[in-house]
């Protein structure tokens, strides 16, 4: 039914000459310039945002790889990569190489800052909430088209000033990602601390304007540009969390930007917002009345809502792409918007459970340990939700469906651990130790990069109008899978243990020397997981010049939008009229039908399964 | 388009037959465009930096033993030499309100599509918002030139103990009244007051401890008093004035300067609108100046900062 009115609407337009121009080159699409670097096309920036991020996930994942070298075989000589890092690989006479303890801490710093902002911010919701939104949604681009792109060019130059920092002779910064004074603040702190974190703020503060510029147009497009008949509780899972990330984003971002422009006065200008009684090499600086701890309430209050701004795009991702696979409508939609919003809230008033060793009152704390533990309610939620779609499913097990749920595996395995982290008294032994790494690479790290991976092997076809190749999908998701709770897994005990992180070495303390074996098995399994994240880049790559060919509009036989626009949609992604909404987008096994697009108006006396 | 039509009226018919949902498409919730939406939502953001600003000003500030009173530290009038306490600031914050009106009027104007309406008032504007800004530009010459505030230094500081001043051959004079706000001048800088000496004492210039008085590595002459304190450890001591919180300086100039950028970015976007109406591009678009009523969304935010500005920094 639906099917027939669409071709109703393409035969009417195929003779408006207006209409037919727009997907054949129009003025914003006319050579090659407009069309692939200074595109408006929402299809063509998601794909440089994913490149983009692609880009720095190698390098920040490369940077990890060389300091798990230092921490996994502190005696191996490191001379080999001396064509690389340069003077940041110390030889000494016998020709072995050591890593410079300065340049460790930069690349700690590096990798964090590069992995959480430019890659699972802009890489992940910049990606799939600018391809998805008007797909999905039915919108024939943006809001404001325009803003789009300079968000996408913010990024870029955001990224181009802190790849700059990479070289400087005195080297990026190297005081960590959360930047805390006094080694942020003062040029002379560490030799990170000057050119490095000069540029690492001027770089934040343009990532924050790219944020900021597609947030307001995500929100906008998300409530203004919906097609007919796409009511809110109409719209998928996906396009909720985009809208409920636009939203965190647009709340906390520009309170970084306050913490950041104090930060620069403090380094630049002599005032003291953050210092206050600081000793440097035995003498005092006349630099009174700041606190650094409102530097980490500045931070922390982007900095929480931050990791659900990388979190709750996987949500999406993964709840879509698993009721597709699973040829069931995903299990308690309304809970799932609801325990979105509920995540979304409470992550604004939950900043302090990152300070508890800080020197913040404890009786204060007390109320953040509070807020904190209940987020697990609407993160249990999901996760029951998600295994209830699952349950008695027919599912196929393809690599985008296996990542989706290997992002729930990880999904509970990191927020089991976030119930410990998050008591206060249970922090006082478990802070700043392996155990938090452990925590937060799984449930922010490894889990929104499996949302990440299900997004684009499920979406490749979308983007490229080509497949990925399977079977290096599947090497790449079970060799990750085992990869990541094999190089995670052991961090918990040492942390428990008591191993610090970022120490450049524990050739120095007893306790710790005992664990050198698992610090070598983590480190051999890191390489080999960053191995199959290049096969993974290669699948990539490859598959979108030699991938087998996409010939039909809706090959997984999904319900949404996306899959209604022709195979290789131009500018304006539909060439007739924009598709008519009239159902939800999870009718699958309806009635005894597979699925039935949102598309297909509903029959006499059928029930909106969208209805309020 | 005629069968266009003819689609949509058999499409609807079938709509009218079930429950669609009320989302009909292609218009905007509250009859706000999407350029109006992305103003607010970038006000919205901006309100959350501002915040940012106003609570680091109230986490420094109450972590200090004293703070400067206003009423002392704003009460220079161009021109006239009296003590004026907030008199100049309420001119400014007055000005600045009235050009939100006169932008009220100016978006009135637009949406009437009277083209010399829209920008005679947006003129007025433009005015009230340049005087405030030079208003500004008073206030922060007083502060830097006449007072020597900077962003690290705070001459303004504020009694936190009884006690009597000494005079300039170290003889006790008046009593000081706690919690009254005192500017330390520099040696040698002209000005009123017997810190600048007669013309039978003239007052040293050279760093050193003179009988009532120290004169600083910077310049400044800090008196001296005895602290008379009931019960104060330090009871019967000569002790010197002190600086005031080194955050004052520092949070006033960075704040209202942050403000006054907003005002300065406002005006620019002002005269780029002014000249698009003056050249008629609005009449075109018939969508009643729907640009002179996004800028003025952004002036009026920029009023509404000022309001809690004026408020943190003048009145508490």
């Amino acid at each position: 039914m639906a099917n027939v009115d669409i071709h109703a609407h393409e035969e009417v337009h195929a003779h408006d000459h207006h209409e037919d121009h727009d997907h054949h080159g129009d003025k914003y699409q006319s050579n090659f310039i407009t069309t692939y670097i200074f595109s408006q096309d929402h299809k063509m920036i998601a794909k440089q945002f994913l490149i983009t991020g692609i880009f720095w996930a190698f390098i920040g994942a490369a940077m990890s790889i060389v300091f798990r070298l230092q921490l996994g075989f502190p005696e191996e000589s490191m001379a080999w990569l001396k064509p690389i890092l340069g003077k940041w690989i110390v030889l000494n006479d016998a020709g072995m190489g050591t890593l410079d303890p300065e340049f460790y801490y930069a690349l700690v710093t590096m990798h964090g800052t590069i992995l959480v902002f430019f890659v699972l911010t802009a890489g992940l919701s910049g990606t799939f909430s600018n391809l998805l939104i008007p797909l999905q949604i039915g919108a024939r681009d943006m809001a404001s088209p325009f803003l789009n792109m300079l968000s996408y060019w913010f990024f870029f130059l955001a990224g181009a000033i802190m790849f700059s920092s990479l070289f400087l002779s005195t080297g990026p910064f190297a005081g960590g990602w959360t930047a805390y004074p006094p080694l942020s603040a003062l040029p002379q702190a560490m030799s990170g601390s000057g050119a490095g974190m000069t540029l690492f703020g001027v770089s934040l503060i343009f990532f924050v304007v790219s944020v900021l510029l597609g947030g307001m147009n995500y929100i906008t497009t998300v409530l203004n540009l919906r097609t007919k008949g796409m009511t809110m509780w109409r719209m998928p899972l996906t396009i909720w969390a985009f809208l409920v990330t636009a939203i965190l984003g647009l709340l906390s971002f520009p309170v970084l930007v306050s913490g950041i422009l104090l930060l620069i006065f403090d380094r630049s200008m002599g005032t003291s917002f953050y210092l206050s009684e600081i000793f440097i090499q035995g003498s005092a600086l006349d630099r009174v009345g700041g606190s650094p701890i409102l530097f980490q309430h500045l931070f922390w209050f982007l900095g929480h809502p931050e990791v659900y701004i990388i979190i709750v795009p996987a949500f999406g991702l993964v709840s879509e792409v698993m009721s597709v696979h699973a040829r069931k409508p995903i299990f308690g939609y309304k809970a799932m918007v609801y325990s979105i919003l509920a995540i979304a809230f409470l992550s604004f008033i939950v900043w302090a459970h990152h300070m508890f060793m800080a020197g913040v009152n404890p009786f204060i704390s007390n109320i953040f340990v509070l807020f904190t533990l209940i987020i697990a309610v609407p993160s249990a939620v999901k996760v029951f939700n998600w295994i209830g779609t699952l349950y008695g499913a027919n599912i196929r097990f393809n690599t985008a469906m296996l990542f989706s749920i290997g992002f729930v595996s990880m999904f509970i395995s990191g927020g089991l651990t976030g119930i410990f982290l998050g008591n206060s008294a249970i922090d006082i032994p478990l802070h700043d130790t392996y155990f938090v790494v452990a925590h937060f690479h799984i449930v922010m790290g490894i889990a929104a990069f499996f949302g990440m991976f299900c997004g684009i092997y499920h979406w490749f076809p979308l983007m490229f109008a080509r497949y990925m190749n399977e079977t290096l999908g599947k090497i790449h998701f079970w060799g990750t899978l085992i990869g990541a709770y094999a190089i995670f897994w052991p961090m918990h005990y040492i942390g428990m243990a008591g191993v610090p992180r970022r120490y450049y070495t524990f050739a120095n303390f007893e306790a710790f020397n005992t664990f050198a074996p698992i610090n070598m098995f983590i480190s051999t399994a890191a390489i080999i997981v960053f191995g199959l994240q290049i096969l993974f880049i290669i699948n990539f790559f490859y598959s979108i010049f030699k991938g087998k060919v996409r010939t039909e509009k809706n090959p997984y036989g999904a319900n949404t939008l996306e899959w209604t626009a022709p195979v290789h949609a131009g500018h304006g992604n539909w060439p007739g009229a924009i598709p008519h909404v009239h159902r939800w987008a999870y009718d699958y096994g309806k009635d005894g039908i597979e699925f039935i697009p949102q598309t297909v108006p509903l029959k006499e006396g059928e029930k909106d399964m969208g209805a309020h | 388009m005629a069968t266009e039509h003819v689609v949509d009226q058999v499409e609807e018919m079938a709509l009218n037959t079930v429950d669609d949902g009320p989302w009909s498409g292609g218009e905007s919730p509250m009859k706000a465009s999407y350029g109006k939406l992305m103003m607010w939502y970038f006000l919205l953001s901006d309100a959350f930096t501002f915040a940012g600003f106003l609570i680091a000003y109230g986490s420094l500030r109450f972590a200090m033993p004293s703070w400067p009173v206003p009423d002392f530290v704003f009460q220079s009038f161009p021109f006239l030499s009296g003590h004026y306490p907030l008199l100049f600031v309420t001119f400014m914050t007055f000005v600045l309100i009235v050009s939100s009106v006169t932008m009220v009027r100016s978006v009135q104007e637009g949406h009437r599509e009277n083209k010399n309406g829209a920008a005679y008032w947006l003129l007025l504007t433009i005015l009230g918002g340049a005087t405030f800004l030079g208003c500004q530009a008073f206030e922060w010459y007083t502060l830097i030139v006449k007072e020597n505030m900077t962003l690290t230094v705070d001459p303004f500081g504020t009694h936190t103990t009884e006690g009597i001043l000494l005079d300039h051959d170290g003889k006790e004079t008046e009593a000081i009244k706690v919690g009254e706000t005192y500017l330390l001048h520099k040696a040698g800088g002209h000005g009123h007051g017997d810190d600048h000496g007669s013309e039978a004492h003239p007052m040293p210039t050279t760093p050193g401890d003179y009988p009532g008085f120290v004169i600083d590595e910077g310049g400044f002459i800090l008196p001296k008093y005895k602290v008379t304190q009931e019960g104060h450890p330090d009871k019967g001591e000569i002790k010197t004035l002190e600086y005031g919180p080194k955050a004052f300086g520092a949070l006033f100039f960075f704040i209202t300067g942050f403000h006054g950028f907003h005002v300065f970015s406002g005006l620019v976007i002002l005269v780029i609108i002014l000249i698009n109406v003056m050249s008629g591009l609005y009449v075109e678009r018939k969508n009643g100046y729907e640009m002179v009523e996004k800028v003025g969304l952004y002036w009026h935010f920029v009023d509404l900062v000022w309001v809690f500005v004026f408020l943190v920094f003048y009145l508490l």
